[in-house]
Formats: structure tokens, sequence, C-alpha cells
């Protein structure tokens, strides 16, 4: 794979900022990057560092004030809802809180049937519809007879997330942005969450873009990492470099406040 | 969506509300089947008939005769003519007079008479008392004379060839005629009204009228704001910023104002219901317009929105599918509040004489406006205006009732 290393998805001075005078807040402030096809890159930083603001304009919901975006190498063109349809094909999310990630009025079957016709299937046999949908959904160990005909907020914080997972395997895109996947559960789903997002990249081959606070989880999963610090990227390379040799105050700071079990915990630099 | 039915109908709060409605839309529909006297007929000579049974009296002496003897017959007959004030007024003569205070029961009617047939003398005169005084109490006592005679009353009649009056029948105090077998009869449940026009006809047909008013305004009010809203929220930017502009135009402009102004100019011939409820709908849609927008705005950032991008949705899907029934029992009670602020609109038009013409049709608003004019609250002619205000409060009432038995169905989130 390292033979034919591109960037899938890249920005150059890409910046956001809210507002207008003296109520503007810059989000992103000029930022580069280079995502290659194949990796899991991680983007890491504290809340309110501009990673969900640099997630959505990756997405295309949002516009960047400044800047360039671009996907396999060619300047992104999302100006019309048929291109976005078209990009929206290749780039994929799964949200943070998966309790308002969906509409509470639609049916599960729903939210995997709009996956399906987006892949072009609309004129599929009934049949054959549920069988891509039972598939997908036991990839992630659900049971999608169980699940016909229910509404999403009738599951667990886990299910939904795992459904999310089941929308992506149905939808196969190019990229896949994380926003954050495992915050709003539970520790022991975490894991399982995780587990099941590396194997469906493993299959897939998917460019994986992590959103995350945690470093500890960056460095578990990721190829690349950057370390997001108000808005800028304060360094970025691969993982172990990153961590290892940490050359950023930010980033050792981010290091050090990782709680580590065998050490006891000094509450004085809480 | 025939299991949507059902579960709409399991909800108490519906159940009870579409029962109020339904059971006000079915006296509207039925009811001028039943009376079909007109709702503006004026049948009564004289102003706020009370309530109750109206029985000719002509037509009941010509009917069978029958003789019951009842005890209590003529201690209920004095009864019900002496009325509070000349029960107080014959003790206050009774004490000038020198009776006690404890001798006196104004509540024992026979007792009362008894005690003022031995002591009235109308030649007595009492200290302080003025001569219209004295005159009340010798017409009293004449009405007492009359209703203590246990003789009954001579009907004649003029005989045109002799000159003379001939008694043609007597009514004795024991004669009782059935009440089926008389000709006329009419009863006025809520009696007249100022003008002498029966209330009940009158508020059927103005119920009707007025849920057709309020109908119309409501929907096209809340039509207009629903669609305005719903755009400059979710699509934001210059269009926002026209559709804000327009709406900010018609909150400074008192829509009153309008209402009344565009009413004028269309004229009284042309003023029918409808168009007074066109004109109230295209004045009052300015703040579910805004309200709208604001809720859209909280909902356009929303994660379930954004994936519905994602998945490819168009704007239109996205508006009709992920905003609006985040909305809708909202909406629904926007539309509720502009159907019976369409009804008051209507009535504070009728009031300045711009609402729809009234020689055919009464509103509710109106039917309030007479009876305030002729002071109903004051004469505490309540049927005039409380069944009125009653009606008002159910409709209101039956319809939020039912909207919130509609959320608790359709918006799975609050369901049980």
């Amino acid at each position: 794979m390292l033979n034919e290393r591109f960037p899938i998805l890249s920005g150059k001075g890409v910046t956001k900022i809210f507002g207008l005078g003296r109520q503007k807040t810059v989000a992103v402030d000029h930022v580069d990057f280079n995502f290659y096809a194949g990796e899991i890159i991680s983007i890491v930083g504290e809340s309110g560092s501009g990673k969900t603001t640099l997630a959505k304009m990756l997405l295309g919901l949002i516009s960047h004030t400044e800047g360039d975006i671009f996907y396999h190498e060619k300047k992104r063109d999302i100006s019309s809802q048929k291109k976005k349809q078209e990009y929206w094909k290749g780039i994929q999310a799964i949200f943070q809180d998966p309790f308002s990630s969906y509409n509470i009025f639609n049916k599960i079957d729903s939210v995997l049937l709009d996956c399906i016709y987006m892949r072009g299937g609309r004129g599929l046999p009934h049949a054959k519809k549920v069988e891509l949908m039972t598939e997908a959904c036991s990839f992630v160990n659900l049971k999608f007879e169980e699940l016909t005909n229910k509404y999403p907020f009738e599951l667990s914080g886990g299910q939904m997330q795992r459904l999310m997972i089941a929308r992506i395997f149905l939808l196969k895109p190019k990229i896949l942005l994380a926003d954050e996947p495992t915050s709003m559960i539970d520790a022991s789903s975490r894991a399982t969450i995780l587990d099941y997002l590396l194997k469906l990249r493993s299959e897939t081959g998917m460019t994986t873009i992590f959103i995350t606070h945690d470093i500890g989880l960056a460095y578990y999963v990721s190829d690349t990492v950057y370390i997001m610090e108000r808005g800028k990227f304060v360094e970025h390379g691969s993982a172990d470099e990153v961590i290892l040799t940490p050359r950023n105050e930010y980033t050792k700071r981010l290091i050090s406040d990782v709680p580590k079990i065998y050490e006891e915990w000094d509450l004085s630099t809480v | 969506m025939k299991h949507t039915i059902q579960q709409v109908f399991r909800s108490g709060k519906f159940v009870f509300g579409f029962a109020i409605f339904a059971a006000v839309l079915l006296i509207v529909i039925f009811y001028p089947l039943i009376i079909t006297d007109g709702p503006l007929s004026i049948i009564g000579q004289g102003t706020f008939f009370p309530p109750g049974i109206y029985v000719n009296v002509y037509d009941s002496m010509s009917s069978t005769v029958y003789t019951l003897n009842l005890d209590d017959a003529a201690a209920k007959r004095i009864a019900s003519k002496l009325n509070e004030d000349d029960r107080l007024a014959l003790k206050e003569w009774l004490m000038a007079a020198g009776v006690s205070e404890a001798e006196i029961d104004t509540t024992d009617t026979q007792k009362l008479l008894d005690l003022w047939v031995n002591n009235y003398d109308s030649k007595k005169s009492i200290p302080g008392m003025t001569n219209a005084k004295r005159n009340y109490y010798v017409r009293l006592n004449t009405a007492l004379k009359g209703l203590m005679a246990t003789e009954g009353v001579t009907v004649s009649q003029f005989n045109l060839q002799t000159q003379t009056l001939e008694e043609v029948d007597a009514v004795e105090q024991s004669d009782f005629v059935n009440i089926t077998e008389v000709a006329n009869m009419r009863v006025l449940p809520l009696g007249t009204d100022n003008f002498g026009r029966d209330v009940l006809t009158e508020l059927v047909a103005a119920t009707a009228v007025s849920l057709k008013i309020g109908f119309v305004a409501g929907i096209i009010a809340t039509l207009i704001g629903l669609t305005l809203g719903l755009l400059g929220g979710y699509v934001g930017g210059i269009v926002d910023d026209i559709i804000m502009f327009i709406t900010n135009l018609f909150i400074v402009i008192p829509s009153f104002v309008l209402l009344i102004l565009i009413s004028f100019s269309i004229g009284q011939e042309q003023r029918g219901a409808v168009t007074i409820a066109v004109v109230i709908g295209f004045t009052s849609w300015v703040w579910t317009a805004r309200a709208v927008r604001s809720q859209v705005i909280s909902l356009r950032n929303r994660d379930h929105v954004n994936l519905s991008k994602l998945s490819g949705h168009s704007l239109v899907h996205i508006i009709l599918s992920d905003i609006l029934p985040y909305i809708a029992s909202y909406v629904i009670m926007a539309l509720i509040l502009q159907i019976s602020s369409g009804i008051l609109a209507e009535a504070s038009l009728s009031i300045l004489g711009l609402g729809p013409r009234t020689t055919e049709v009464p509103t509710l608003g109106l039917m309030m406006n007479w009876a305030m004019i002729y002071q109903a609250q004051i004469l505490g002619k309540w049927w005039a205006y409380l069944p009125v205000l009653v009606t008002i409060a159910l409709i209101t009432f039956s319809m939020n009732l039912m909207n919130t038995g509609l959320d608790q169905v359709f918006n799975p989130a609050l369901r049980d």
C-alpha cells in the first residue's frame, strides 16, 4: 500500500471564522494537512480546540472561510446538491452522540434503507434489501429481525453506535470520519465499538479519521497523529514519533495527563 | 395507518378532547335540521326573556281542564309571587307597628301573611314614613288580598251585538292542563337576547360561523408562517434576511390596524365571513413565522440533520422529514392558538362594525358585543353571554386536549 501512498484528503490554510468584527471567533486557524489513503489518522485536542468544526468542514456540512480542501488531489467541488451527494458517497461520518444522531420519527429500517438507496440499490427486490440489512447488522453483532420496526431510541447507546457502524458497512465510503465515536458510551461497550470499527477498516481498507481527546486511544489505533490546540495543528507525524518523542509543550502535557493505572495519581496537578 | 389511528384513540386526553369537539360539531350540524327557525328571527317582544318553557296561555285555556286538589297549591302560589323584597318590606312595617322581631319569620309565608292580615291598617300612620312608601304598602296589601282569594277567575268576551261582556269560561284555582295537550309551547333553553331572539339557535349558528372563520384564518396564518419560518430558518443567508425583513415589517405595522384598513377598503357588501377570515389569516402569521424560524434554527445543526444530509437527502426531504416532525406538535399548538385568536379577532372587528355582514348570520363575537352593549352582565342576564364564553372556552380547550393527545402518539419519545 505504501508504494501508492497519496493524500486522499488534504488541506491548505483551511480556516473557519464564526461571527464578525469584535465578536469573531477563529475556530480553525490556517491548518495544513495531508491525510493519506488507507491510513488511520487521529486528530487529538481538548474540547473547544476546533476538532468538530474541522470535521464538519471536511464533511462539507459547513463551508470554510479561507483556504482550500483537496479530495483525491483535486480541489473539492461541492457547489451543487448533486456534487455534494457524489462527495458524500466517498466520505461518511459517525457522530459523537448516538442519542441525537437518529431522527426519532424514523424506524431503524429506514436508516439502513437510506444507505442501500445511496449505493444505488433502490430497484433491488425486497428480499435482497433485507439480506443486505441483515448482513450489515450481523457484522456488528445485532439481529436485524429484532430491530426491524423498532425506533433507534429503543436501543442502548452502545447498540445505536453499533448500528452507525452497520450503516458505514452498507455505505462502504472511502473515508470515514469518526468524531469521538466512543466518548458517550460506557467503558465496556467502548472497546467493542473500537473493535468493530477496526474490523470494518481492515476489511474495507478505508481511510479513517479519528477525532478524539484521548491521546492514549490515538496512539493505540492510529498511523498518523495530528495534535490540535486552539484551532491550529501544533504537531503531527507518525503515532510513535509524536507520542514517544513529543516536541511540543502541549503534546507533552496531553501525554502526561493520561492516567496510568500502575502509577499513583498525583492529584495536585489536576 | 390503521394502527396509528387506534393508538390515537387510546390516548385518554385525545378521546376526551375529541368527544367535546365532536359534540360541538354535531350540535352545529344537526341542530339547524331540527329547529328550522332563522338564527336571527326575532320571536320575543321584549328583551332578555329568561330560560325556560314557554306555554301559550290562550291555548291552555281551551285545552281540557283537569281538577287536581293539591293542599300546598295555594301556599306555593303565594310564595312564588311574594318576593324577598316584599317580605322584608312586610317585616319592616310590622316592626314599625310594634310587633316584636322575634315573632316575624320571613321564610314562613303563611305565618307572615297571618301576622300581616291581623295587624295591617292602611290608616295607621307610622312616623317617618313617606307618602310613596305608604302607597306602596296599600298596593302590596291589595295584591296580597288577590293572592289569598280562594275563588277562581272569570273569563269574559265582548259581545258585539249586545255591547256587553259575557262570561265564556271560568278558571278555578284547582284547574290544571296537561302540557302535552297545549297546542303551542316553546322551549327556550337559553332564553332570548336583547332583540328577543332565541339565544340557543343564535349560538349554534354563531358557533358554526365563528368556527369557519377561525379555521380558515388559522390555517392560512399557520401555512404562511410555517412556510416562511421553515425556509428562513433552514436555508438561512439571504433568503432568511429577506423573509425576516418582511416579517419585521408586519410586526412594526400593528396587524390590527392593517386588519381594520383592509376590512374597510373591502366594503360592506363584499365582507362575507370567509373574506374576513382570509383577511385575518393574512395579517396574523407573523408570530408563527418567527417562532417556527427559531425552532428550525435550533434544529438545523443537530446530528440527525447532518446525518440526513450525509445520506444524500434533498432540502425538501430534510425539511419535511427531519425538521417538520420535530416541530409538528408546536405548529399544531400554534394553529389552535391561531384559530382561537382568529375567533377573537373577528369579534374585535365586529365591535368596530367592520366584521362580516351581520344581516344573515351571527358570530360569537357579535353575540358578546350585543350582550355587552345591552348591559347583560350588569342586569344579571347570564344567558346572553355565559353560553358564548363557555362555547369559545370549550372549542379551545378541546383542541388543546387533542393536541396533547396527538403529541403523545406522534412523538415516539413521549410514549408511555
